[in-house]
Formats: C-alpha cells, sequence, structure tokens
C-alpha cells in the first residue's frame, strides 16, 4: 500500500515538472543546454499566450526553442538572444516585462499603494493613541481658572 | 471636514484602477503589436517548394517593387478562405505577392495544395522550421506583409486578407510608396 502511494506520489512528482523540449532538441554541451532552458524559459510562446516556449506544446514554440538552441551554439549571448526575438515579437514575449518607462507603474505601482497604505495605518493608530490617552487623564484633578470660565460660559444657558 | 475628504480618497484610488482594469479586459490578447514596421525585412533565405524551378524566396527579391509577402500553409484553414481573393489580386493588380509556405510536414502539401487552388505567387520559399516565419515575427497564419521598394516593411496584416483592406489600407499604400497613380483595375 505504501509503495503504490509512493509510486503515485513520484510519478505526479514527474508529471508537474514534465517539459516540452524533445530529446532530439536538447544539446551536447550541457552548459549551452542549461542556458538554453532559462531562456525558453522567459520567452513566452506566441501560440498559447500563457505558456513559456520551454512548457508549449506548439509547432511555433517548438521552432523557437531550436531557434534558441542555434543562437547559443552560434555563439550569441543570453541578452542577444532575447534582443533577437523581442525585436520580432515586441517586450510581450518575455513573460518577466522589463523595468522601463512605460512599465512604472507595473513595477512601482504596489510598492506606492504598500506606502500608502502604511502611511494611512500609522496615522490612524496615532490618532487612536492621542484618544485613549485623553481618556486616561486624572478625573480627580481639579480645574484650572481658564478650564473653570471655559466651562462656565459653556453650561451658561442651561444653568438657569 | 478636512478629515472626512481622507476617506474619499481611497474611493478615487478605487475608481482610477477600475478604470485602466476594465479598460483592459476590451483589448484583444491575440492582436500583437507590429514591431518590425518601417525596419528593413528580416535577412532570410528560403528553398523552393518542390515543383517550382525559380531560385526559392530570400530577402533579395524584394528590392526592386512594392510587394506583398504572404505566409501560408495548405493546414491552415483561414488561408483556405483568404485564397480566392489573393487569385483575384494575382490577375488583377499588378502588385507582386510572394509566399511562404510555412510549416509543412510533407513536403508536397503545399505544392498540391496550390495546384487545387490555384498559384498567386511570384516568389515561394518553403519554411518547414518557421525560420523565416520568426524572423517575419508570425504568431500564425496567415499574415500578410507589405514591404516597399526599398525593403522596408511598411504594414502588417493579420488573418485573411480581404477586400476591405486592400481598398482601406493596402492599396492607398502601395500608391503613396510608388509615388505614381497605378491604375486600381477593377478590384
Amino acid at each position: 500500500m505504501r509503495i503504490s502511494i509512493l509510486t503515485i506520489a513520484f510519478s505526479a512528482l514527474l508529471l508537474a515538472d514534465s517539459l516540452a523540449v524533445e530529446p532530439s532538441e536538447i544539446l551536447d554541451d550541457p552548459r549551452h543546454e542549461s542556458r538554453a532552458r532559462e531562456l525558453s524559459k522567459a520567452l513566452r510562446c506566441v501560440v498559447c499566450q500563457n505558456q513559456s516556449i520551454d512548457d508549449s506544446d506548439a509547432a511555433l514554440a517548438r521552432d523557437m526553442r531550436i531557434l534558441v538552441r542555434e543562437r547559443i551554439t552560434a555563439g550569441d549571448s543570453n541578452e542577444e538572444v532575447l534582443d533577437y526575438v523581442v525585436l520580432r515579437y515586441g517586450d510581450f514575449v518575455l513573460l518577466k516585462p522589463p523595468f522601463k518607462k512605460t512599465t512604472l507603474v507595473l513595477w512601482l505601482g504596489p510598492i506606492l499603494m504598500f506606502g500608502m497604505a502604511l502611511l494611512g495605518a500609522l496615522l490612524f493608530f496615532r490618532r487612536q493613541k492621542s484618544a485613549t490617552s485623553l481618556m486616561k487623564c486624572d478625573p480627580s484633578a481639579e480645574l484650572d481658572e481658564t478650564e473653570r470660565k471655559r466651562l462656565n460660559a459653556l453650561l451658561g444657558g442651561q444653568k438657569k | 471636514m478636512k478629515q472626512r475628504a481622507i476617506f474619499i480618497l481611497p474611493l478615487i484610488v478605487f475608481c482610477i484602477i477600475g478604470f485602466y482594469l476594465a479598460k483592459g479586459l476590451t483589448l484583444d490578447p491575440k492582436k500583437m503589436p507590429s514591431m518590425l514596421d518601417g525596419k528593413p525585412v528580416p535577412t532570410f533565405s528560403l528553398p523552393p517548394i518542390k515543383g517550382r524551378d525559380n531560385n526559392g524566396f530570400s530577402q533579395n527579391h524584394l528590392l526592386d517593387k512594392v510587394a506583398l509577402v504572404n505566409i501560408f500553409g495548405s493546414w491552415c484553414v483561414a488561408c483556405r478562405i483568404e485564397h480566392p481573393f489573393l487569385m483575384q489580386l494575382s490577375e488583377l493588380s499588378n502588385t507582386p505577392i510572394h509566399g511562404i509556405n510555412w510549416r509543412e510536414e510533407n513536403p508536397d502539401s503545399g505544392p498540391e495544395w496550390l495546384k487545387r487552388h490555384g498559384d498567386p505567387y511570384e516568389f515561394v520559399g518553403d519554411d518547414p522550421r518557421s525560420k523565416a516565419a520568426i524572423a517575419f515575427g508570425v504568431t500564425g497564419a496567415p499574415e500578410t506583409f507589405l514591404v516597399d521598394q526599398e525593403g522596408i516593411i511598411r504594414y502588417k496584416h493579420v488573418g485573411p486578407l480581404d477586400l476591405q483592406t486592400w481598398r482601406g489600407i493596402l492599396w492607398p499604400l502601395i500608391q503613396k510608396l510608388s509615388h505614381k497613380n497605378i491604375p486600381r483595375g477593377t478590384l
């Protein structure tokens, strides 16, 4: 029983990591291959759009994986390979959007929102603290002259 | 009063974010920006498809006349819909159409398809491994590029080409690019 559960768990693990890369695509140089895998994971499949070309079984994704490997073998750096693809398909093809002028809101928006929330919370707790400290003042203390005058003025109308 | 105003702030922020998110929902994610407009055609060199005795298709064929480059495949249903219009265009206009026969698993399929439905192309290259298709930034078939006489890509049309696109966009552009009035013919 235990073995069968283990088998199922293990095969589930294998499935979770299943890739679209076919054995014939894999490069002989393991360093090149690992760079190709890394780049493939960063590139969006333009047919299925929410998968990387490393995950996708689409024919075009396969051809793009091969292209990435060809360019690596030809001596391109990682940046050069990505530039080649971005030049043709736009920033959209990168699964991680680049940090630049048009994506400022995307990258800085969450930090800005967090800052605003933090500021709001700070103000809120500060106010609450000053409110509780007011309530804590000594009730047995006598009023001084100015306070008595003010109290009288406030109660003046009702005193009759 | 000043303290009240601060309570409206989150609502305003929410409305602004909501507006842009709602706008995002109306965009078509399949519509990708055309990156190569105004850029020279990529370097590519494709062998001819079976049964055609010219020298295939490369960027050198795109340097003397304003021309259309059409990406097609026998497996592509929308290409079948587009094809009669390309046939008409090749007969009735003098803008050359070149073809990139994309991703044929069987090298006979493309030529057979053209034999059956007609061949509107001047040059056709065989691109089974998406070499030229990726160089052009193609995401699906059919796609059509308008390339001027200097080899600069001027327009990219995604999906089947039709009379409306031809009359509304391509024809006016071709006239502007060739700096002269060429009769439109009956199209």
